[in-house]
C-alpha cells in the first residue's frame, strides 16, 4: 500500500507543555481516518505537525513529496479580510502557481466547476463577510480540493454547517475518499464514525483503532459526549477494551 | 485660482506637490496591507521606535532619516520575529519599543552639543521642507513598492490572509512576512519628514479606511487609498501655505474631513438602496 504520510515516535510541545507523546501515524492512500479526543488532548497539535505549521522537538516525519489541501477551523479566519469567495477558492492552487504564477482560464474554469457543485458560485464576487458560516465553510473546502491533492486534512469541518449540508460534506468527502486520503478532526463522534474508516484517539499519546465499529456502538450504548474519552492511566469511562 | 498655480512658480512647493504624490502612493499600497492585516498597532510601534535612530544619527551627525530607517527596519523584524518565535504577548513588546524609541530619540537629542533640531519638525512633520534626499527616497520607495505588488500581490494577500494555509502550500511565508513588515517600516519612516511621527500612522490608515467604505476588494482598495490620499493631502498642503499650519496637521484634518463625508454619503447610499426595496441577501 502506498504511503503518503508517516510520523514516527513525535514528541510535540510548546515551551515545556508537552502536548503529544511518542505518537506514531501511518496515512495510506485510499485511508479515511477520523482523528477524535478531548479538548486540550492535542488534535490540533497533530494535525499542525502533518502541516509542517509546527516542528516537533523529536521524531520524524516522512511526507514524500505528499500533496495536502487543509481545511483550517473558520472560526480562526478573518472574515472581515478584504478578499472575494473567487480569490479564496483559487488560492489553494498558490502551492501550484507558486509566486509568479498568473492563473489560466482553465484555473478559473475548474473553480467555478468547483463552486458549482458546493452550490455557491452565486456568490463567487462576495466579499467573504458576507456570507454565513455554512456557506464560509464550503468556500474553505473548494480552496482545500481545487489542487486535486493526495491528501485532504479537515479540522472540525462540521462546525457552523447547516444539518442539511453536513450530511451532503460527508457525502462529498466520501466521494474524494476515492482518490485521496482524509484526516478529519471532529468532535461530533457519531458522525464522524459512521464515515470514516479507521479512527485515532488522542489524547498526548495516540491510539489507533483499525476500523470505525469500536466506538459506534459503545457510544451508543454510553450515550456519552466525546469529551470523556480517556486513555492511559485514566479510568476509561467510555470505551471498555481500550489499550 | 491663479494664486494657486502660481504658487508652482516656487521650488519648495514643486517638492511638496512631488512628495505627496509618492506618499499618497506608498502610503496608500502599504496602508492598505497595513489596515487589511490588522497590524495598525505594530505600525504605530515601528513609527515611534524610530524616532530612537533619529535621535542617535544626529548625535553621530548623520542623516537622521536613514537612522531612522535603519531603526525602524530593525525594530519591525525584531517585532516579527519575536511574537512568531517566542511566546512573549506581542501588543506588550511593541508597548516597551514604542516608549524605548521614543526616550532614546529624546535623550540623544539632548545630548548633542550646539543647536538643538526642532523636535516638532519630526513630531508633525512639514512637506514644505522636504529635501531633494527625501524625495530621491521616497521616488525609490514607491518604484520598490509597486514593482513588489505588482509581481506578488497574490502570494502577499493569501499570505496575509492566512498564514498557516499558505504555509501548507509551500510558500515561502517567513520570507514574504519579513519582507513586508520591512516595506511597512521604510513606508512609515521615510514618511515621517511629510506627515510626522505622530501623524504618519493616519496617511496608513484614513484614506484605506475610507476606500473600504466603498469597496471590499483589495486591489480597488489599494487604488482607492491612493486617490484619496492624493486628495487630502493637495488639500491639507493647500491649507497648510494658507494658514501657515504644519502641514502634517492639516493634511491629517483633511483626511478626517473627508472620512466624516465618505462616512455621510455611504449612510445616504445604504437608506437610499433601503428604500428601493431591502435586498435578498441570498
Amino acid at each position: 500500500m502506498d504511503t503518503l504520510l508517516e510520523l514516527k515516535s513525535i514528541n510535540a510541545a510548546y515551551d515545556d507543555k508537552l502536548v503529544l507523546k511518542d505518537v506514531d501515524l501511518k496515512i495510506n492512500r485510499n485511508d479515511f481516518v477520523g482523528i477524535i479526543g478531548p479538548n486540550g488532548g492535542g488534535k490540533t497539535t497533530l494535525l499542525k505537525v502533518i502541516l509542517g505549521i509546527l516542528k516537533p522537538i523529536s521524531g520524524e516525519i516522512n511526507i514524500n513529496g505528499t500533496s495536502i489541501g487543509y481545511l483550517p477551523q473558520i472560526n480562526k479566519i478573518d472574515s472581515k479580510f478584504p478578499i472575494s469567495v473567487r480569490d479564496v477558492v483559487l488560492s489553494g492552487l498558490m502551492g501550484v502557481k507558486k509566486l509568479f504564477g498568473r492563473y489560466s482560464p482553465e484555473n478559473r474554469k475548474s473553480a467555478n466547476k468547483l463552486m458549482e457543485q458546493m452550490g455557491i458560485l452565486h456568490l463567487k464576487n462576495k466579499n467573504i463577510g458576507e456570507l454565513s458560516g455554512g456557506q464560509l465553510q464550503r468556500v474553505f473546502l473548494c480552496r482545500a480540493i481545487i489542487s486535486d491533492p493526495q491528501l485532504l486534512i479537515l479540522d472540525e469541518p462540521d462546525t457552523y454547517v447547516d444539518s442539511n449540508f453536513e450530511g451532503e460534506l460527508y457525502e462529498i468527502l466520501d466521494q474524494l475518499n476515492d482518490h485521496m486520503a482524509i484526516v478529519v478532526v471532529s468532535h461530533d463522534v457519531g458522525t464522524i464514525c459512521s464515515h470514516v474508516k479507521t479512527i485515532a484517539c488522542v489524547n498526548q499519546t495516540l491510539c489507533y483503532h483499525d476500523s470505525n465499529i469500536i466506538s459506534q456502538e459503545q457510544l451508543a450504548a454510553y450515550n456519552c459526549p466525546i469529551d470523556l474519552i480517556t486513555h492511559g492511566e485514566v479510568p476509561h469511562r467510555v470505551l471498555k477494551h481500550h489499550h | 485660482m491663479n494664486s494657486i498655480l502660481e504658487l508652482f512658480q516656487y521650488q519648495f512647493f514643486n517638492n511638496a506637490v512631488f512628495a505627496a504624490i509618492m506618499a499618497s502612493i506608498t502610503c496608500g499600497i502599504i496602508g492598505s496591507y497595513v489596515v487589511a492585516r490588522r497590524i495598525v498597532f505594530i505600525s504605530g510601534g515601528i513609527t515611534h521606535a524610530s524616532f530612537g535612530g533619529i535621535g542617535i544619527a544626529w548625535y553621530m551627525g548623520l542623516n537622521p532619516i536613514l537612522g531612522a530607517a535603519l531603526f525602524g527596519v530593525l525594530s519591525a523584524l525584531g517585532i516579527e520575529w519575536i511574537s512568531k518565535k517566542t511566546d512573549v504577548r506581542q501588543d506588550s513588546v511593541i508597548g516597551i519599543l514604542w516608549a524605548l524609541g521614543m526616550a532614546l530619540g529624546i535623550i540623544f537629542i539632548y545630548m548633542t552639543p550646539g543647536y538643538a533640531p526642532n523636535l516638532m519638525s519630526f513630531l508633525f512633520g512639514n512637506i514644505l521642507t522636504v529635501g531633494s534626499l527625501d524625495l530621491y527616497l521616497l521616488l525609490g520607495l514607491s518604484v520598490l513598492t509597486i514593482v513588489i505588488f505588482a509581481l506578488f500581490l497574490k502570494p502577499i494577500l493569501y499570505v496575509a490572509f492566512d498564514e498557516e494555509f499558505a504555509k501548507t502550500q509551500r510558500i515561502p511565508v517567513q520570507f514574504i512576512s519579513y519582507l513586508m513588515i520591512a516595506l511597512v517600516a521604510l513606508a512609515i519612516v521615510l514618511n515621517i519628514r511629510v506627515v510626522g511621527i505622530i501623524l504618519v500612522i493616519s496617511f496608513l490608515t484614513i484614506p484605506q479606511t475610507i476606500a473600504n467604505m466603498f469597496t471590499k476588494d483589495f486591489k480597488k482598495m489599494i487604488l482607492g487609498a491612493i486617490g484619496f490620499g492624493l486628495l487630502g493631502s493637495f488639500i491639507g498642503l493647500l491649507v497648510s501655505y494658507k494658514i501657515n499650519a504644519p502641514s502634517g496637521a492639516t493634511i491629517i484634518f483633511s483626511f478626517v474631513l473627508l472620512f466624516v463625508i465618505a462616512k455621510l454619503v455611504q449612510l445616504a447610499l445604504i437608506a437610499l438602496r433601503r428604500r428601493e426595496g431591502i435586498k435578498e441577501v441570498k
